[in-house]
């Protein structure tokens, strides 16, 4: 299988593909690239100096994110893995609602129950991610199927790691969205690694793409460090699923130039040799050298973009340390849209407890 | 006139009434299509409302259920037919981590009120791929309500407010039950909330708890224990186990002095033994004999001796005897 690229590593356009977008956009795609790697080094940092419990980067795959979500429209639904939280950020996805949430405060929309990095927003159309793996898959495809019963001209798209190319709900996500030609995009973030475990010991399969084949579905792969390969692939993708084509499946090929998240520590299985190749093909040098090969951007331009996002999220980050953590009703508040009698009266004896001195 | 209809027919038309009423509903599983469902609790509904509204699904548990939580994520109102509950642990990755979870821990943002139905229960000699009563798996899970009818008329009311909830519901069918007796059902718009009981016979002496098939073993007991022993068991059908209705247990207990719970589930951690100990930790001074079990016992379902496994009439009045006796 062929690899699209549109912009090749050393930033040189391929311009028979060259996506047609205007300079505004292409610099606040650029400037959201930043600010996802930003995020990484900041939350690591929080991480380490233990103000946070986790962090999850996503270092060396901006493009895959921002390129996918700049080619939607913002009606169309994201159904994230973990790894793509600059797409609601991309959507405006407030930084202030972000900080909270990493410090699980009385602030934070999600009320303090998940792990950093594990955020989901309903007005930015970003579903709310889960941990175990590969469960979104099948539930894109069956909110496609949502899309298409209630007439709605909407598409969505579903990101999964490598690894998770081999869970039942990849499979099943297929599979159905085949079978009923569901408006979805697939997207497959084909990092190299789940955790320590190479692609080699996900699939005897020679490309992930491949697999979509089985499936009745266009299979492609794209160079996931391009940013504009991802756009043009995914608002292909979406053109096909508007007009009642059904799903399609893109597999970018990228590489997680970071640790898992906070709690893993690469070097123990990854050749340095291999990391030292990727950090070559990083995807935001790629698309700089781009834009100031276009005059889009000026020497010196992404430090100050740096900086005005810097400085917002330190001033994000005094604040949310100061805030106190969610009620104690949030304990038991959402497990049903009513509070049931056992929850109030569980409500009631920790409550009672508070008061008691010991 | 009311007409008269199994528990399966009761299924189908409340499915039947409510896809007429909800143009958001849409129901799905395996064979649910042209077949009208391996036990035609769907019948004619996919000539009736078209295959947009009506789905036969490839065959994959998790899929029906992660399929139909992207609907119900989206506003739809999916309702998923489990073809055998034996068959939902494929499934049980997606209902339990998934939909039980959406709303809590997406604080309260996204939601996935699914309905699924599923046949479950012994005693048609289905062995251990057809006969389980998996149900304590799920009652053990915040953020699912369970609900099991025991009668062609509780069917209907029941199944129409599981189709109305803003909560996953997962809702088990006596298979049982589906053809064993018709009731009267009324057509049209009744509804019997979740988390109400019903006592089924009133008695003064022993409190006998149950749901779904074991309902009709505790009342055949309750006659048994009356005429021979002139023992008055009060028998409360539960309805939902989650949410509870834990009034009418409390009302009852606290008159009777005694309590024993029925399920066809393995007697180890199943709902019983939840029964029995919310009993015990509330109104143990009420009580005037030990709170006993009758249960499936802690092997597979089996076959040959299915009859010897499920919870009896006989062996339900040896236990009336012993708590009343004590
Ligand atoms: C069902 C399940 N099994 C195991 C895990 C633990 N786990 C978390 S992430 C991960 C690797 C996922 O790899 P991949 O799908 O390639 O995504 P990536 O992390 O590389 O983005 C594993 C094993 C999990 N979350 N869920
Ligand atoms: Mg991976």
């Amino acid at each position: 299988m062929s690899m699209l690229q549109i912009l090749d590593s050393s930033g040189n356009n391929h311009p028979e593909l060259e996506p047609n977008i205007p300079e505004r956009k292409l610099v606040k795609m650029f400037e959201y690239m930043i600010l996802v790697r930003l995020l990484d080094e900041k939350g690591m940092r929080l991480q380490r100096q233990g103000r946070i419990s986790f962090s999850i980067p996503s270092t060396g795959q901006e493009a895959t994110q921002i390129g996918a979500v700049a080619a939607l429209n913002s009606e169309d639904w994201i159904f994230p893995a973990y790894r793509e939280p600059g797409m609601a950020f991309y959507r405006g996805f407030p930084l202030v609602d972000l900080v909270n949430h990493w410090f699980i405060n009385e602030k934070d929309p999600q009320k303090g129950r998940r792990l950093p990095g594990l955020f989901g927003s309903k007005k930015y159309r970003y579903v709310n991610p889960s941990a175990p793996i590969g469960t979104q898959i099948i539930q894109a495809a069956g909110a496609g199927f949502a899309y298409k019963y209630l007439k709605e001209k909407i598409v969505n798209i579903v990101f999964f790691g490598d690894g998770a190319t081999s869970s039942s709900d990849f499979h099943s996500g297929l599979n159905f969205g085949a079978v009923f030609k569901t408006p979805t995009i697939f997207f497959c973030q084909n990092n190299h690694w789940a955790i320590s475990v190479p692609l080699s010991k996900q699939t005897g399969a020679a490309s992930l793409a491949d697999k979509a084949k089985g499936y009745g579905l266009p299979g492609i792969q794209i160079d996931g460090n391009d940013i504009l390969a991802v756009y043009h692939a995914v608002f292909e993708a979406a053109k096909r699923a508007r007009a009642g084509e059904g799903p399609t499946f893109i597999e970018a090929v990228t590489y997680r130039a970071g640790p898992h998240t906070s709690s893993d520590d690469p070097t123990r299985y990854r050749p340095k040799k291999d990391l030292e190749k990727w950090l070559k093909l990083d995807p935001i040098k790629r698309f700089e050298k781009y834009l100031i090969s276009k005059k889009f951007l000026k020497n010196g331009q992404t430090n100050k973009i740096r900086s005005s996002f810097d400085i917002e999220i330190n001033t994000l980050i005094a604040k949310a340390e100061e805030y106190r953590p969610p009620a104690l009703e949030t304990l038991f508040s959402d497990v049903y849209s009513d509070l049931p009698w056992h929850l109030k009266e569980q409500l009631d004896e920790i409550a009672s407890l508070q008061r008691r001195s010991i | 006139m009311m007409p008269e209809l199994t528990l399966v027919e009761s299924v189908r038309l409340a499915l039947e009434e409510e896809l007429d009423r909800n143009d958001k509903l849409i129901v799905l599983g395996e064979d649910v299509g042209p077949n009208g469902g391996v036990f035609r609790a769907t019948q004619g509904l996919l000539e009736k409302y078209g295959p947009q509204r009506v789905l036969d699904t490839p065959l994959s548990e998790n899929g029906i259920i992660g399929f139909a939580i992207g609907m119900a994520l989206m506003g739809l109102k999916p309702v998923a037919e489990i073809q055998f509950v034996d068959f939902i642990y494929p499934g049980f990755d997606q209902l339990i981590s998934e939909a039980a979870k959406f709303r809590y821990r997406s604080g309260g943002m996204f939601t996935s009120p699914l309905v699924i139905r599923s046949p479950y229960g012994g005693g048609v000699r289905g062995a251990h791929y057809h006969s389980q009563s998996p149900e304590a798996y799920f009652t053990h899970t915040p953020g699912l309500k369970v609900v099991i009818p025991s009668s062609p008329y509780e069917t209907k009311g029941l199944l129409t407010s599981a189709m109305r909830e803003q909560d996953p519901i997962l809702f088990l069918e006596p298979k049982r039950l589906y053809r064993a007796f018709k009731e009267e059902v009324p057509s049209g718009d009744y509804t019997i909330p979740l988390g109400k009981a019903r006592i089924a016979r009133e008695g003064e002496d022993v409190t006998i708890l149950a749901y779904g098939a074991m309902l009709h073993v505790a009342l055949e007991a309750a006659e048994l224990a009356s005429k021979n022993q002139k023992i008055e068991c009060e028998v409360i059908d539960l309805r939902t186990l989650v949410p509870l209705d834990i009034i009418a247990i409390e009302n009852s207990v606290k008159k009777t002095g005694r309590m024993i719970s029925i399920t066809e589930s393995p007697k180890t951690s199943g709902f019983s033994a939840e029964l029995s100990a919310i009993v015990a930790e509330r109104w143990i001074e009420y009580m005037e004999g030990p709170i006993m079990r009758v249960t499936g016992y802690d092997t597979p379902f089996p076959l040959s001796l299915e009859q010897e496994y499920l919870p009896s009439a006989k062996r339900t009045l040896d236990t009336i005897e012993k708590v009343y006796n004590f």
